[in-house]
């Protein structure tokens, strides 16, 4: 292509940083050095640059990463590399959260006010940090520090959680939960200041591949006051099995080009991985984010009745050899003699359906794309962003193994060579323990050319998330991962037929793939015994709100809500609840009537509910209904992704109409009013493109059919 | 118009036209709209089954020159089976479909979508707009006087203007300036949500972009939001008055190329250049010179 670039140029460190990503740069053609002698000659740069735009989002990491936001040098350079129109890349700055367009402190604390975070004080939080540092986005720390709020950062069962990120040439995160006040997230952030303030002042010769042990060492001597917990788990990160060096520029694709000429394939990535885009961030000493106990996130357990959280707590999920003794990849060796087809024969058996939120059966998914013509593409969707959902992280931080031996078992059943795990930007310890895992998986022959020495070749990119609800959705993650805005595509076609880069590809969400290796052990007969006609297998539930304990929940499908509120200790305090909100912001609020309810697929659908992403949050008879429902309007008009009228316009009048009510400024009447939010809802989910805009109404309006949240005022 | 100099006389038929070499035939595909049959190649869709059967389906973020976004959702129609409305301008026809354009649903679902467009955006230069929003019944104000995108006129450049408190974010701009016509990139939808809107990287000014001035955008908005600077500045001064224009095509002079331009006129002065749509070499789309370059017409006549 021809494009047009300014004249600005990055810093030496945002040019490493970049350079760890994409490799050193080819020529003055693409943002290297110019050499006449060379360059004069020839122009390398363009299709093979522009068939790595794959690799815009992880290089805009690695600026934002390094400067703490991304400069307009950082952003040229990034699209002379790549050869992306520097208005397109903008434009993919500017979507997501967590990648600031504006010169920012390098330490920020995401301080989460949505809804779990809110029924355990974030108000009072932020509200504190207003007064104490200055509204959001003020400078702390001598202005190496700042706050901002943040929608739900996935860790409900330790509300009100905050995620520390400090951005240098080490970058490193952590999540800091619960928060006790404003003063616990003021002390994170000058301890991550003298920490980076110590960093910079260390030799520079010392490696950018310092392991997790160093960290630590380093980290011994930062006491933190009101920081929760002690010392990380040991171990954790193994990504520093990860190999070191800078990789070479990519080989060509000519052979997979030669096959779809007018496809822009993204090449293969050569084994092993850039190191910046395994190892993520380092753990941040002042904000240990492993130092939680398990049973804190997981009450049950250790309980030998689990099946999806059998190993949480029990295993190391830093050690492949902890995981093989506790049973792990039995599964695949099975799934190797039982060959693809009868893999895929026992999933369809099993009746596994998503677990993602839209419960499609998995099987159908599987049989579909195995029927499909290579390239194809296996992508974990691992960007779990639904307030009030953090079972996925507790999976991949407690069992990552698990989930890369079920991708494993899903590609080989379904013919797919390259797999994808697109992980929520706010996870920085599932990262960490994911990439270990991903490391050693390689390195023991379970990942790469021949897996397991079974002749079917397989690895895993990861593939970090920016801040951006939607991209949970599967078009718009295809979109991410391509480089480009993560605007959902219009379905069909589906993505079984044409997915990531225009090729067929199987999506399953990180809890969908833990039962993976459970069927094919009991086979999928025996699993679909487990559990009812329409659910079978068992689920995860996310319990948070005013519970005595709140947590991540394994039950087989015959539990009530009762039932599940019963194990999570009841209400808190002893109280009675004025409501649940099932399945997250897109669900539905159920009163305390529901209290038989089963929590079925089934049974919740004959209900008008929804179980979708496993939601279950308890707001006790004191709540504030209409400040959730404002909450959850304001968190879709945030994470519309702009594209469709009624979901970009629609969800501003929802919130709009919403205040009115709550001020009771109502324009024509309370029941008018009303009236006009279900057409405006009605129209969202008939007319808006994805689930997002189709459900954005949807616990708003639920929460009208059975509560009063917005009393008519008394007439004067 | 016998006076008109010899530029402004329509363009001569070619003495021969090259026939297009036969497309493979394409198989046919049965469906019904609002209970009549129609039949369509395989690849047409619901958009093209409805206007063959004669029924008038709105769009807005549609043309023909383009590839459909399916972002503006007044074309939905109601399609059995579906959960939701279907984009009538990119749902491809299936053998059997069963589809409804103008059902409950459907109206209401129009009729919001208008409201919302007029409520936050400044529809005045939208063409055919007003028509359509009384035909759903659309009262933007029920929602009150809230959030708009209004925001300063962008003037910085000599040719054309930016008022992007028009903007409906179609995507059609952006799609003329990329891949589906003049390859350029200069503009990208940036920002998200309500927020999200049409512009260069850091939002620089057109001049230090990549803009090259063809003006392929201004011909593809659909409400105003871009503008060539005559006839914006006619509008401000309230002078702009089509009704007074005459229309004429010619053959631009500037290369060999041969793109019909379609000069519009009003009080004796070229006011905009147009290309039409449907024209064989151009599909709409000129160049800076052909688009741009007329001033010199209004020196006077060479000597």
């Amino acid at each position: 292509m021809d494009l047009r670039f300014s004249g600005e140029e990055p810093s030496a460190a945002e040019r490493a940083a970049v350079d760890a990503v994409l490799g050193p740069a080819g020529s003055g053609w693409d943002g290297g050095e110019r050499e006449i002698a060379r360059d004069g000659r020839t122009a390398l740069a363009g299709v093979a640059a522009s068939g790595r735009r794959d690799l815009l989002l992880p290089a805009l990491h690695a600026l934002q990463d390094r400067a703490g936001w991304v400069s307009p040098g950082g952003l040229q350079y990034v699209c002379r590399r790549l050869s992306v129109p520097p208005a397109e890349a903008w434009g993919v700055v500017t979507f997501y959260d967590l990648l600031a367009t504006e010169p920012r402190p390098p330490i920020v604390a995401h301080v989460c006010d949505d809804l779990a975070c809110r029924l355990a004080g974030a108000e009072r939080i932020c509200a504190r940090l207003a007064e104490t540092i200055g509204p959001a986005g003020s400078p702390a720390a001598g202005g190496r520090a700042t706050w901002l709020r943040s929608p739900c950062l996935g860790q409900c069962e330790k509300a009100p959680a905050a995620l520390v990120i400090a951005a240098g040439e080490r970058p490193a995160a952590g999540i800091l939960a619960p928060v006790g006040d404003a003063t616990d997230i003021a002390a994170a952030l000058a301890a991550a200041t003298d920490a980076a303030a110590r960093e910079e002042t260390r030799d520079t010769s010392v490696s950018k591949t310092k392991t997790e042990t160093d960290t630590k060492t380093k980290t011994k001597d930062v006491p933190l006051k009101g920081v929760a917990g002690g010392a990380p788990v040991a171990g954790a990160g193994a990504a520093a099995d990860s190999p070191t060096a800078p990789q070479p520029p990519h080989p060509s694709t000519a052979g997979l080009s030669s096959l779809l000429p007018s496809l822009p394939l993204p090449t293969p990535l050569p084994l092993p991985f850039p190191l910046s885009l395994t190892e993520g961030f380092a753990p941040l000493a002042a904000v240990e984010d492993a130092s939680s106990p398990v049973a804190r996130s997981v009450p049950q357990a250790g309980d030998p009745d689990l099946r999806l959280l059998r190993r949480v707590g029990v295993a190391d999920p830093t050690s492949l050899a902890d995981y093989r003794a506790a049973g792990g990849y039995r599964a695949l060796a099975r799934a190797i003699e039982q060959g693809p087809a009868r893999v895929i024969e026992e999933v369809v058996a099993s009746k596994l359906v998503g677990r993602g939120g839209a419960a499609f059966p998995t099987g159908r998914k599987w049989e579909a794309v195995a029927r499909a013509a290579s390239p194809k593409f296996l992508i974990a969707n691992a960007d779990e962003s639904e307030p009030g959902t953090f079972k996925d992280r507790v999976l991949l931080e407690q069992d990552p193994f698990a989930i890369v031996e079920a991708m494993t078992i899903a590609a080989f059943a379904t013919g797919c060579e390259r797999g994808f795990v697109y992980l929520r930007g706010e996870y920085p310890l599932a990262w960490r323990r994911l990439a270990g895992a991903l490391a050693q998986a390689r390195a023991a022959g379970l990942l790469g050319a021949d897996v397991a020495g079974a002749g079917f070749r397989f690895d895993v990119e990861l593939r970090r998330g920016a801040g951006a609800y939607i991209c949970g959705e599967e078009t718009a993650l295809f979109n991410s991962i391509e480089g480009r805005r993560g605007e959902p595509r219009s379905k069909p076609p589906f993505p079984t037929e044409s997915g990531l880069f225009g090729r067929p590809t199987v999506v399953n969400n990180v809890e969908t793939l833990a039962n993976v290796p459970w069927i094919v052990l009991d086979g999928g007969a025996g699993y679909a015994g487990i559990g009812t006609d329409g659910s079978s297998g068992t689920k995860l539930f996310c319990v948070s709100g005013h519970v005595a304990r709140p947590g991540l929940y394994e039950t087989r499908f015959e539990a009530t809500l009762g039932e599940l509120l019963e194990m999570a200790g009841g209400v808190a305090g002893g109280r009675g609840f004025r409501a649940v909100l099932l399945g997250g912001a897109a669900g539905a609020f159920v009163g305390p009537e529901s209290i038989g309810l089963p929590l079925t697929f089934e049974a919740t659908r004959a209900a008008g509910v929804t179980l979708g992403s496993g939601v279950v949050m308890v707001f006790d008879e004191d709540a504030d209904l209409g400040d959730a429902l404002l909450r959850i309007a304001g968190f879709f008009r945030h994470e519309s992704c702009g594209q469709c009228v009624p979901c970009r316009v629609g969800t501003v009048r929802q919130e709009e109409l919403l205040r009115r009510l709550r001020d009771g400024r109502t324009l024509d009447g309370h029941e008018e009013e009303i009236a006009l939010l279900a057409e405006l809802g009605a129209a969202m989910r008939d007319a808006s493109i994805c689930g997002l805009g189709q459900t954005a109404s949807a616990a708003i309006e639920s929460a009208f059919e059975r509560f009063d949240p917005f009393p008519r005022p008394a007439p004067r | 118009m016998s006076s008109d100099p010899i530029w402004f006389q329509p363009a001569p038929r070619p003495s021969r036209v090259p026939e297009a070499p036969a497309l493979p035939e394409r198989e046919r595909v049965a469906l019904t709209v609002d209970g009549r049959e129609v039949e369509v190649a395989r690849g047409d869709t619901l958009l093209e089954a409805c206007r063959k059967l004669g029924i008038d389906v709105p769009t807005l973020c549609w043309l023909e020159t383009l590839t459909p976004v399916n972002a503006c959702r007044v074309c939905v129609v109601e399609l059995e089976g579906a959960r939701t409305l279907v984009p009538a301008c990119s749902r491809k026809a299936e053998p059997g479909m069963k589809v409804l354009s103008d059902s409950t649903r459907v109206r209401r679902a129009r009729k919001v979508v208008y409201e919302l467009l007029a409520s936050s955006v400044d529809l005045s230069t939208a063409p055919g707009l007003d028509r359509r929003m009384a035909a759903y019944g659309a009262r933007p104000d029920r929602f009150g006087a809230g959030a708009t995108v209004a925001r300063p006129v962008k003037i910085d450049n000599d040719l054309y203007v930016r008022d992007y408190g028009k903007c409906v974010l179609c995507y059609k701009c952006v799609e003329a300036c990329g891949t589906d016509a003049q390859n350029t990139f200069a503009i990208a939808v940036a920002g998200r949500g309500f927020g999200a809107g049409i512009s260069t990287e850091h939002d620089v000014p057109l001049p230090d972009s990549a803009c090259v001035y063809c003006g392929n955008c201004i011909a593809v908005c659909p409400t105003g939001a871009l503008m060539a600077k005559p006839e914006h500045e006619l509008r401000a001064a309230g002078r702009w008055n089509e009704a007074a224009q005459t229309v004429t095509d010619t053959i631009c002079g500037y290369c060999g190329v041969g793109c019909t331009l379609t000069v519009h006129v009003q009080d004796e002065r070229i006011v905009k250049v147009t290309s039409p749509l449907d024209n064989q070499v151009t599909h709409g789309n000129l160049c800076v010179k052909g688009r741009f370059g007329f001033e010199f017409v209004h020196l006077g006549r060479p000597r």
